[in-house]
């Protein structure tokens, strides 16, 4: 970087949102409320509430134009759920969409003629609106969708999966990855104020693990509801108001998009980078808000942890069963997948003999991104994962730094 | 800290984005030369001294102010023909943001999608974009540094241009203003312009015919 970016001046900067302190347009209850101050400064009560509840409490405060909804385990109650805050007047439109791509689709839709608008969807539903995300990138669409994680394969799971999360990275869109209760409410309003900055204008997946966040009840601390998130400006879009005679819907039907020649697929390209661009954008606006992108804990051991959700909580308590058997065991917390943290990871990590990367699917993929921004990456034991809906007991994850470490492990592996 | 330099080019089949090579953007009052942050006023002093000393030096008003969309637009517009007068320096309008085909006219428009022909054609060798929204102009700025040789500059309503050789952020009528009378300080004091004579566009109907039909 040309420029260090203060996380310790957690102050958002070039934001300039003039309506702060006017009554919400929709329920007047409410005010602006600077973000700044939202995040920072409001006074916060604990409630005791599932995942499910915790969206619906972000939505209140997020000053939301549109919801789309279609039901999709474990996705549906918060759908439900954003349902009744429109009921009581906290939002200007929802319904539910014919389909996940239609929702998706629909969602463009707004968000082309200048809406706040938020969606959620999980598992086989990402992927049926795949087709929309990129298409939300290149057009530089700031919509939020909260996926709640599920199995996407066949035979079917309904249960928690991280896959889907993989086939989002290169969509061009945020992808934030919520740990707790707590991450998940302040992601998704943190979300809107990064995703909306006029030079990132990208869409965000704000992630969690779907059952495990949005169905287990956790301790969250909500400021008023008094306050609520100044509304969009589409004004500061990077691109121009949307119709059938401007690029990208121009590009996108004109013959120029069939020349066969070296400019044609230049200016495609470059449109692609300038998305891949604006996600670095995002880097200084979601460290002001997040603070760094990983979270460190005694990241001087020579064995360290590494993962992003609900991995880095069962690794968590990995780390003191180890710590019980004198295994003195460091942990890294990635919060966002896009941008990827590959700087921070390195540096976190630069000391590190072993690096464990728990993960909840099949593929491994977290272990490959991580190996792919670290010198002698050798060190790094993709595993323990685990797929379809299984858990990953703090047990199996501490025998496999045992495992290799060549001592005797708990046998947990094989219980049924 | 990065190394990468935000320089003319031509720079490469595919020139990186520049804020894929670690390059920030600036914050409020700042502004960037080559990718270095710098005080705003230093980059708009260094914004005069680039447009004095070349030999077409050419701005290029994107719709935000070439369209009467609110009285800032039309102050704005007012700025920017003021600063092409004194300096001075070519006006080539990016009226929109439309692929051209079958072919632009190089003499009177640029588009972001082939930027390049309408440097080329009129060999600008320095450029000021103002008034383009930010996805179009990055899109142009980065073709321009990979296949020409044009020192780029952006004055952005926005949060500036990484993808520019020198961008200057949050420009309203007055930070117009305040490069135009940087240029006259320093025609002032003694630099003068290296602009070769030309003279200015000036679109009528006829030009808008297409190309088929002349």
């Amino acid at each position: 970087m040309n420029k260090p970016v203060d996380v310790q001046n957690r102050v958002l900067k070039g934001y300039s949102n003039v309506q702060i302190g006017e009554k919400s347009k929709y329920k007047d209850t409410q005010t602006y409320t600077d973000p700044n101050f939202l995040f920072n400064e409001a006074e916060v009560t604990p409630a005791f509430m599932t995942g499910s509840e915790v969206i619906k409490e972000a939505i209140r405060r997020a000053n939301i134009d549109l919801s789309v909804a279609y039901p999709i385990t474990p996705q549906s109650e918060a759908a439900a759920l954003i349902g009744e805050l429109y009921a009581e007047g906290y939002m200007g439109d929802y319904f539910r969409g014919e389909n996940e791509f239609g929702v998706m689709s629909q969602c463009a839709g707004a968000a082309f003629g200048g809406a706040r608008v938020f969606t959620t969807t999980a598992g086989p539903g990402t992927l049926r609106a795949f087709e929309n995300f990129p298409m939300w990138a290149g057009s530089r669409l700031p919509i939020q969708v909260c996926v709640t994680m599920r199995g996407v394969n066949s035979p079917l799971s309904i249960q928690p999966d991280t896959l889907e999360m993989f086939f989002l990275l290169e969509t061009g869109m945020l992808i934030w990855h919520a740990e707790t209760a707590q991450d998940l409410f302040d992601f998704i309003l943190k979300g809107f104020i990064v995703a909306e900055m006029p030079d990132v204008h990208l869409p965000i997946a704000v992630c969690c693990d779907g059952f495990f966040v949005t169905h287990t009840k956790d301790t969250v601390a909500l400021p008023d509801e008094k306050y609520v998130l100044p509304p969009y400006d589409p004004y500061k879009s990077p691109v121009v108001c949307m119709d059938m005679e401007s690029a990208p819907v121009r590009m996108m039907r004109d013959p120029f998009v069939m020349k066969s020649n070296y400019i044609s697929y230049m200016t495609q390209a470059s449109w692609q980078l300038e998305v891949r661009a604006a996600i670095e954008r995002s880097r200084k606006y979601t460290k002001a808000l997040i603070g760094d992108l990983i979270e460190c804990e005694n990241i001087d051991r020579e064995i360290i942890m590494i993962g992003s959700g609900t991995a880095v909580s069962q690794a968590r308590e990995a780390i003191r069963l180890l710590g019980l058997d004198g295994i003195p065991v460091g942990l890294v917390k990635i919060k966002t997948l896009r941008p990827f943290p590959h700087e921070e990871i390195a540096e976190a990590l630069k000391d590190a003999k072993k690096i464990f990367v728990p993960e909840f699917n099949v593929a491994g993929y977290l272990a490959r991104e991580i190996k792919a921004v670290l010198p002698n990456n050798d060190r790094v034991v993709a595993g323990p994962h685990v797929a379809g809906g299984m858990t990953m007991p703090s047990e199996v994850i501490a025998d496999e730094v045992k495992k290799a470490l060549g001592m005797k492990t708990s046998g947990m592996t094989a219980r049924g | 800290m990065s190394d990468y330099k935000v320089v003319p080019g031509p720079e490469a089949f595919l020139p990186p984005a520049a804020a894929m090579m670690g390059i920030e953007l600036p914050d409020p009052g700042e502004g960037h030369i080559e990718g270095r942050i710098v005080p705003e006023d230093e980059a708009i002093e260094h914004a005069a001294r680039k447009f004095l000393g070349a030999k077409v030096p050419t701005i290029f008003p994107g719709p935000q102010i070439l369209w009467h969309w609110n009285e800032s637009a039309a102050i704005k517009a007012a700025c920017v023909r003021e600063m092409a007068e004194i300096l001075p320096a070519r006006l080539i309008p990016m009226a929109d943001y439309r692929p051209k085909y079958p072919k632009i006219n190089p003499e009177v428009e640029i588009n972001p999608n082939h930027p390049n022909l309408t440097i080329w054609h009129n060999k600008i060798d320095v450029c000021l974009f103002v008034g383009v929204h930010c996805h179009q102009a990055n899109l142009a700025l980065k073709i321009i540094r990979g296949g020409t040789s044009c020192y780029t500059m952006a004055a952005c309503g926005m949060s500036g241009h990484e993808d520019a050789c020198l961008t200057i952020r949050d420009v309203h009528e007055d930070t117009l203003r305040k490069l135009t009378a940087c240029i006259k300080k320093l025609k002032a004091e003694g630099v003068k312009s290296q602009a070769e004579p030309f003279e200015q566009f000036r679109f009528s109907r006829e030009d808008r015919k297409p190309a088929y039909l002349t």
